[in-house]
Parts: C-alpha cells; structure tokens; sequence
C-alpha cells in the first residue's frame, strides 16, 4: 500500500439559507409536510417559467468571496435526465459558465485546496420507495415530495489537491464552518444541507499524472467520508496490485457494510445534453450586488482562529489546542471564549470548558452569557466549584441562565468546609491503610486513587486541587513526625 | 350588420355604452360556434360557463359605473396551449387531454382584466409542431374558405374562427410562422410580435427562445388593440421586455410616406407565382403611397429553416420531456418507472411530437452538439447580423407570407419536409426576435386569400402596423374574412372535407 497515495477532489453540495426558492416563491423550509411548499413552477407545470432568486445570487457570490474565487457572469444551463424527482426532467444549473471560479480552502494545517468552481442550481425532490428494502426496482411504489424541488444550491467543486481521508474530511469541515459563517448555509449534513461526492483515484507514490477514478456517493457524515475513501483507495490499489484496472464509474458507499458497489459504468454514465437555459437571461451582478455580498460576510474560520490562537498567547502555544479551537469554531463558541477571557478568564481555560462541557450542549450552548460563563470559570479556579461541579452547573446555565454562584449553591454545591474535608480523609485512611502507606513512602502513582476515595467520600463536592493539596499536607505532617 | 362583425374597438365601445350587453354579444358568438363548428372545428373546449359567468361579470361592472377595460365585452378564442385555470388546455395532445390547469397565463389574466370573454379553446397542431392542424390529436381544424384545405397552422383554430366570424379576435403562439402562415391561409391578419413584448407565462413551451403570443384579427385595427392589451412586461417571464406596452392603435392611420420598405427578393423564387405577386404588388402600393420600395438581396434569410429544424426540435426534446406520466396528463403504467415513462409518453405524444423529439435529442447528445445544435446557433447569429444590416438601410422589409395559399388535407402529411417548407419566409423573424405580420392582399385562381407579411425591427411594432394598415387599405376586395364555411372546390381533398355546404365554393365573402 505504501508505494500508492491518494487522491481525492471533492463535490459538495450546499442548500442556501434563502426565504424562498430558487426560481419561484415558495418556501425554502425543512420538514414541511410534504408537497406544501410548491407551486406551478417548482412543480414543473406546462408554461410555468423560472425567475432567478437575488438572495440566492448574493449567497453564492458571498461563498464565491469566501472561497477566493473569481465571480464573474454566468448563465444557466439545463441538466437533461428523467427521474421521477426531477418535476422537468431536466435540472437548471449552470455548466460552462458558472459564477464562481478558480478559488482555493486553506486548511486549519496550512494546506490548501484549489476550488475550480462555486455553481448555482436547483435541487430536485425527494423519492421514497416503497417496499422491496427501500430500492427503486424492487419496490411496491414510490412517493415524491416536490418540496425540496427548486431549492437552491451551490455546489463546489474542488481540485484534485486533497491527498487522504483525514485532509478530506478537515476540508469538508473547514468549508462547513465556512458556509455557515457566511449565512449561506446552516451546514447541517445530517439534514442533507450539505453533501458529498467523492471522486478517489491513486497513483504510484511520487507520480503526477492522475489515475482513472470513481466517484463515490451517498456519504452523509464525515465519518462516513473518511472510511469510504480509505475503502475505495484501498479497493483501487488491490485491483492494481492483482493486474486489473480501474475502471471509472459511480459507486455507492453502503455505510453498514462498509463497503462501495458500482451504479453505473462510465458507458452507461447519462449523456444531460447540457444547453443554454432559454427561460432566463444571463446573470450578470452589478456593483451594488457584489459590494452587498462582500460586505455580508462575516469573519471566516481562519481569521477566528488566529483571534483565539493570539487570545492564547500564540500559534505556538496554541498548537497543543488545534482541535480544541477546531471544535469552538466549529460551533461558534469563539465569541464566547474571547468575552470570556476579556472579563478575566485564563483563555485556555475557557477554551478548554467551551470545547468540552459547552460543546456537548450543542448549538444552544451560543446562548451562554459570557459574564455568567467568566464568573463560573472564577469559581472554579479560586478552588470553590470542584470541575465536576462546574460540569453540572453549566448545562442549566445554558438553559436558563443566571448567577453562577447561585445556581451553584441551589444544587447544594456549597464549598466543602476543611473540617468535613480533613475528616473525610480521615475516614479513606483508616480505610485504605496499605495505599496509604505507599503514598507516604512515596509512590506517586497512588495518590489519584486516594484522591478519588475522598471524592466518593463527599460525593463530588470537594475540589480536586484542594483534595490533592490536603492530601500532600497530611504526608508532609506524617513524614515530618 | 352585427357588431360581431365591426370593429372590436367599437364593439367594447357600445357594450361600455350599455348599447348592448357583453351577455348578449357572447350568446351570438356562441351560437355561430355551435352552428359553424360540426364543419370546421376550431374548437377543442368552449368554455361556456366560464364564459358566462365573465360576460356577466362585466355587465355587472358597468351596471356598477366601473369601466371593465379595452375589451369589454370582446369574445375571444385562445390557442389550447395557453393555460386557463378551470378549463382543460390540451395542447391537442392525448399527452394532456385531460389536464386542468391550476394557474391563468399571464395573457389569459390581462385579457379578462381588460374585459375580454374567452370563449374556448382552440385547435392547434400538437404541441404547436405543423403547418396545418393535421397534427391535432382530436382531429383537423377546416379552412371556412374551402372545408377541403387545412387552415393552416399551428395557430389553425384561432384563425379559422375569426375568418369565419366565431369570434372578432383570437389568440395565437408563433414559434415559426404559426400565427403567420394561417393568418395568410384564412384571409385574416396574425401578428407575431418581438420577442419579449408579450410574455410567455402560461403558453405551453414548445421552443423557449423562438415561441411568443400573438394576435389574430380582421382587421390590422383589431389585432394591434388586442396586441396593446397582452403585452407589457410581466415579471413572472424572465425575458419579458421591461418596458411598458406600446400604443399601436393610435397611428395607424399615418401612412407610410417617406418610408423605406426593402422587398425581399430571396423569397421571391421560392414561392408559388400568387404568393411572390402579392409581394410585389404590395411594395407597388406602398410605393404609391408615398414610400420608397428597393428590392434586397438577403441570402442568409434561407439559412433560417435548417437552423429552426435544430434549434426548435432540440428545445421542444427539453420542454416536452415533464410529460413522463409522473404528476399529470395520461399515465400508461408499467412495471418500473422507466417502462411508464416509455410507455406513455409513446401512447401520449403524435407521430410529429415524436419525430421532433428524436430529431432534438440527437442534435443536442455528446459528440453532435457542436455539429448541430452549435452550429445551428452560429447561423441564426449570422441571420440576425444580415437583418441588422438590412435594418440600416429600410425601416420595415416586405416579403410573402408563405410559399402558397392554403393546401388539400392530406396534400404534405406524407412528407415532412414538405410541410416544413410552408414555414420558410416565416421562420427568420422567429429566430431574429424580431416582429412580423401577415395582412391579407390577395386572391390567388381558386379564389383563396393570400397573405404578404411587413418585417421591422425589435420594437418596430408600430411602424410595421402603420405599413400593414396602408396594405390593407388598398388591398383588393374580398381578400379577408369573415367567411361563412364553405365546401371543398379542391379535386385533391384527401382528408378532413365533407359536410360543407354545396354551392358555395370559391369562398363566399361576406364581410370586408
């Protein structure tokens, strides 16, 4: 496997965070029952014509800016295939001359991908079928909801520039943090906001020509595309290994199997026969529309790191906190930690709560006062909340707010007074007189189990530092005697 | 007289003067369509409730002291590739026989703001694809001149009723002469307008970029006022002109002194002898009129039918293609989904629907793009260059209508290439964006109307009705509708004939 390395150019597709659709008024919204937000023209019906969303426009010029690329004139296409989700049976998209071009994603490690193209186009609806384990031959019948046809969406396609699973996956994380920053997109893949083709090919270690390569589908999670590329590299390099060759076609990854299965060869790939879309006019953004979408764009993941990155005392510093800082960015917590840190927090600290306890209170944890998060940090490193403590404060602070120190003292969290300590220690020393004897003569290795015991002891409410502290005292009286 | 056959102006005129009721004005209509229709079939739908129900709402407007519009009262017919909500638009297709839209286009909406009652639907080659509603899948449309020749088409229908005094206007698409050449063929005056002035929300696409709404009307008074209603930007048609509706009936009247009219003279050899001498003779009288007429050469003018026969089959090949049996129209079922789309559009769309498709399908596929449909649209750039230039020297071109008067039923169906040929002295403006219109100007030896079109400029409407109006001042009389329907005197008539009254060959005329 060594003397192979991958090579992986990505196609993502983005649903834009737009009031309505694409080409005509309905509601761009998920979850509606279906077949409510449509109309004659995202249905298709005969003599109904598109009208080019501006929102949309702006959107896709705010990605094209985001991205570095070139936004230049553009004009629509029409995709030509049948399917029943496809109200026109050909899909508007643009083709040869797409809005954006030639921009590049720097990722979190420096690398940087090339984007060839930032496009506009329709989404189509959504099929389920019926019977027959969900797959289109095989089922009783098939329901169509046309709601999400017309929806629109950029998609973007980057060079063949990414070299593994791993950068794969922190460009699509990157790009994500990206669209949301941007207001284009709410970036939810898991509500199929955004998606990913993979198209993976290998070549001899060290070589620049590209090999023949398939493009996999169906990956709806970054874990998902990671192991679908290291499979489908791996499926490649044996085939080679063993005299074959790849053959370029679509396959699908079956995440439960972990596995890809061809859809279609490359012969039996569709021929759209692409033509210019003669319903609409060239889109052609005058100055007021570019400067709109310029000055819409919020500060990218980048420019967010190095602020928290210098709130850190440096990138180098920082290094240890990369994935850290990934996940506050990620979730837009990095307001938070910098308010924080500017009321008087140790920023790493507050990084390090954010990225964790805040973390896994998702989206919501935004909400979060950065007075009252500065001031349970305070707590916590003057010794009165425990970290325990402060993880269980949080998650109601995040709810409802309020005073920290009071909502402390309302889950009973009140400062451990030193006698109940001393005599807590008391007790796990009559209990465990060997380990206790092995810490006395030394043995460091013991002192966490000591120091959980006495934890047990108080059920949470003493502070771990102070445990330890207390801890170190006692042997220092008993060694001194 | 009835003031069925006046002026539409004046019509709308006495129905807001209460002189008579729209209700009234609507039941004559309706009653010469069920005495007419058994022979000519113009009709697919007559919409009587609905229409009922508008005439009685514009009574009651006026009854109220409102002003119902322009149209007031005005019976109309409409091509059944417009889309009216409540009532079936067919395309005269079995594809869509049974489709009811939910929606009013854009046209159909204004007309009935303006007072006008649309009384039906009318007949058309399927899909708009012909030259004279053979095509049509519920049967063809009778030329009133002769009930053995086609009306010509696609636009048949609405022509065919207003010759015959249905009603006083109706309303057509012109993809490639389809208002033209039937207006030529029934002795009445069909305008295709620029490409934009009109807008195309509800007309059923056939080829997006070349198809427009036009009018059809005795006189060239009638057809510009329903013109000055339909058009006007429309923001639901994203090639709609934005510009507000031009006021055409106005000048009319003012001659054509100090104008410069090129003749074609490409056309002039391509045409049967009656057609070319219409042409001629209407520069003459143009010429007598104060203009200066100069014959012009265009020899990319023959460069539009090869490029049309690409460029509209491959769009159509694109717009027809929703017809799969999915969400409306007929639906043959299968057992999976390709099979049912196979399988009703096979059933669904007629012979020529399918050969259009095929011919477009191919034209646009890997590999042949370039060859064809490429190549097709580096030839209408070249069209539209030589109009241009043409367009610098005279303010409107003249040229005949098609290459001859209405033919038998039956007489070009074998040979499709036949009967894209009547389409060649129509087809340029389509694809040049540009307006035209066909004003009637003569009688040809079997005594059937013959049509000689005015070509202008993009927005050149008014000046190319000006010259219409002159043409139709002078034109000889007996050349233009109403007809009353009248039997085949045609030895040729294959298909379509009988049932026409003995005795009246050669086309009664009873009005102009």
């Amino acid at each position: 496997m060594a003397e192979y390395e991958t090579v992986v150019g990505l196609e993502v597709h983005c649903e834009l965070s737009t009031r309505t659709k694409l080409f005509c008024g309905c509601a761009n919204a998920f979850g509606a029952e279906p077949n409510t937000n449509v109309c004659p023209v995202c249905l298709g019906l005969p003599g109904s014509l598109p009208v080019l969303n501006e929102q949309a426009v702006e959107l896709a010029m705010r990605i094209g800016e985001a991205l570095h690329c070139e936004i230049r004139p553009s004009i629509f296409h029409r995709k030509n295939y049948f399917y029943p989700d496809m109200p026109k049976d050909y899909q508007i998209s643009q083709y040869d001359e797409p809005i954006n071009v030639d921009g590049l994603l720097e990722l979190p490690d420096g690398s940087r991908v090339g984007i060839v193209r930032a496009h506009m186009e329709e989404d189509t609806g959504k099929t389920t079928h019926v019977g027959g384990g969900g797959r289109i031959h095989e089922a009783g019948h098939s329901l169509v909801d046309y709601n999400r046809a017309g929806v629109p969406l950029v998609e973007i396609v980057s060079a063949p520039d990414i070299t593994s699973a791993a950068q794969a996956r922190a460009y699509v994380a990157e790009l994500r943090a990206i669209l949301v920053a941007t207001g284009a997109s709410d970036g939810r893949m898991e509500e199929g906001s955004l998606r990913v083709d993979a198209n993976v090919s290998i070549r001899r270690a060290g070589s620049d020509e590209l090999g023949t390569r398939c493009e996999v589908k169906n990956l709806n999670s970054l874990r998902s595309l990671g192991r679908a590329i290291e499979h489908e590299a791996d499926r490649q390099a044996s085939l080679v290994d063993s005299g074959e060759r790849v053959t370029q076609e679509t396959r699908h990854w079956d995440e439960n199997a972990s596995r890809t299965h061809s859809l279609r060869s490359k012969e039996e790939a569709y021929d759209y026969r692409y033509f210019p879309e003669p319903d609409l006019v060239p889109l052609v953004p005058d100055e007021a529309l570019r400067q709109r979408a310029s000055s819409a764009l919020g500060l990218m993941p980048a420019a967010r790191r190095a602020r928290l990155q210098a709130a850190l005392g440096g990138a180098e510093h920082a290094r240890a906190l990369m994935d850290q800082i990934g996940t506050v960015i990620e979730l837009s917590l990095d307001d938070l930690v910098l308010a924080a840190s500017a009321g008087g927090a140790d920023p790493k600290h507050a990084l390090n709560r954010a990225a964790n306890e805040l973390a896994s209170q998702g989206e919501r944890a935004r909400a979060l006062d950065p007075v009252s998060f500065a001031s349970l940090l305070a707590l916590e490193s003057s010794g009165t909340l425990s970290a325990t403590q402060v993880k269980a404060v949080l998650p109601e602070l995040v709810e409802h707010g309020g005073d920290p120190a009071e909502v402390a003292r309302r889950h009973g969290f009140e400062q451990l007074g030193t006698e109940e300590l001393e005599s807590a220690i008391d007790g796990v020393i009559s209990a465990s007189p060997t380990e206790w004897e092995r810490y006395v003569s030394g043995d460091a290795r013991i002192a966490g189990f000591l120091a959980g015991q006495v934890m047990k002891a108080t059920r949470g409410r003493a502070n771990g530092k102070v445990v330890a502290e207390a801890l170190a005292a006692r042997r220092a009286g008993v060694s001194a005697r | 007289m009835s003031l069925l056959d006046g002026g539409v102006a004046e019509l709308a005129a006495a129905v807001r003067s209460r002189q008579v009721s729209a209700a009234e004005v609507l039941e004559e209509a309706l009653a010469r369509i069920e005495e007419a229709e058994t022979e000519l079939h113009c009709f697919n739908t007559v919409m009587l409730e609905a229409a009922r129900a508008q005439a009685e709402a514009v009574d009651g407007a006026i009854a109220a002291g409102r002003d119902p519009g322009q149209l007031a009262g005005v019976p109309v017919a409409l091509k059944d590739n417009m889309c009216t909500r409540g009532t079936p638009t067919t395309c005269s297709s079995k594809i869509l026989q049974n489709w009811v839209p939910p929606y009013d286009g854009t046209v159909v909406r204004r007309l009935a703001e303006a007072g006008a009652v649309a009384v039906g639907k009318t007949n058309l080659d399927e899909f708009a694809m012909g030259s004279s509603t053979e095509n049509s899948a519920f049967g063809p449309t009778r030329n009133p001149w002769d009930l053995g020749r086609v009306p010509g088409g696609s636009s048949g229908g609405s022509a065919a009723a207003v010759a015959a005094g249905l009603v006083p206007l109706s309303f057509g698409s012109d993809t490639g002469g389809s208002i033209r050449q039937p207006a030529s063929f029934c002795g009445v005056v069909g305008v295709k307008p620029t490409y934009g002035l009109v807008s195309r929300y509800g007309l059923v696409a056939f080829a997006s970029s070349l198809d427009q709404i036009g009018s059809f009307g005795a006189t060239v008074a009638d057809a510009a006022l329903a013109l000055e209603v339909a058009a006007g930007h429309d923001p639901l048609d994203s090639t709609s002109l934005d510009l507000p509706a031009p006021r055409l009936v106005e000048a009319l009247g003012e001659g054509v002194e100090g104008l410069r009219v090129g003749v074609v003279d490409d056309f002039l050899a391509e045409v049967a002898p009656s057609c070319s001498l219409a042409a001629v003779a209407a520069a003459e009288a143009l010429a007598a009129a104060g203009a200066s007429c100069e014959n012009v050469s265009i020899p990319e003018m023959l460069l539009g039918l090869p490029a049309y026969y690409i460029i509209a089959p491959a769009e159509a090949s694109s717009n027809l293609a929703r017809y799969d049996g999915v969400r409306y129209g007929l639906r043959v079922d299968g057992p999976d989904v390709e099979t049912m789309n196979a399988r009703t559009r096979a059933a669904g769309f007629g012979a020529e629907v399918r050969r259009r498709i095929m011919i477009g399908t191919y034209a646009l596929s890997a590999g042949y793009y370039d060859a064809y449909y490429g190549q097709a649209q580096r030839a209408r750039t070249i069209l539209i260059r030589a109009f241009d230039a043409a367009y610098e020297r005279f303010d409107v071109l003249v040229a005949p209508s098609t290459p001859s008067s209405a033919f038998a039923f039956g007489a070009k169906t074998e040979d499709p290439i036949e009967m894209y040929m009547s389409d060649l002295c129509t087809i340029p403006s389509n694809l040049s964006g540009h307006p035209a219109v066909s004003v009637p100007f003569a009688l040809d030896s079997d005594g059937l109307p013959v049509g000689v079109q005015v070509l202008a400029p993009a927005l050149g409407e008014p000046v190319m009705l000006r010259v219409a109006a002159a043409l139709e001042a002078v034109a000889p009389p007996g050349v233009r509708g109403p007809v009353r329907p009248a039997a085949s005197s045609s030895a040729v008539a294959t298909g379509g004939g009988g049932g026409g009254r003995a005795g009246e060959g050669g086309g009664e005329v009873a009005g102009g």
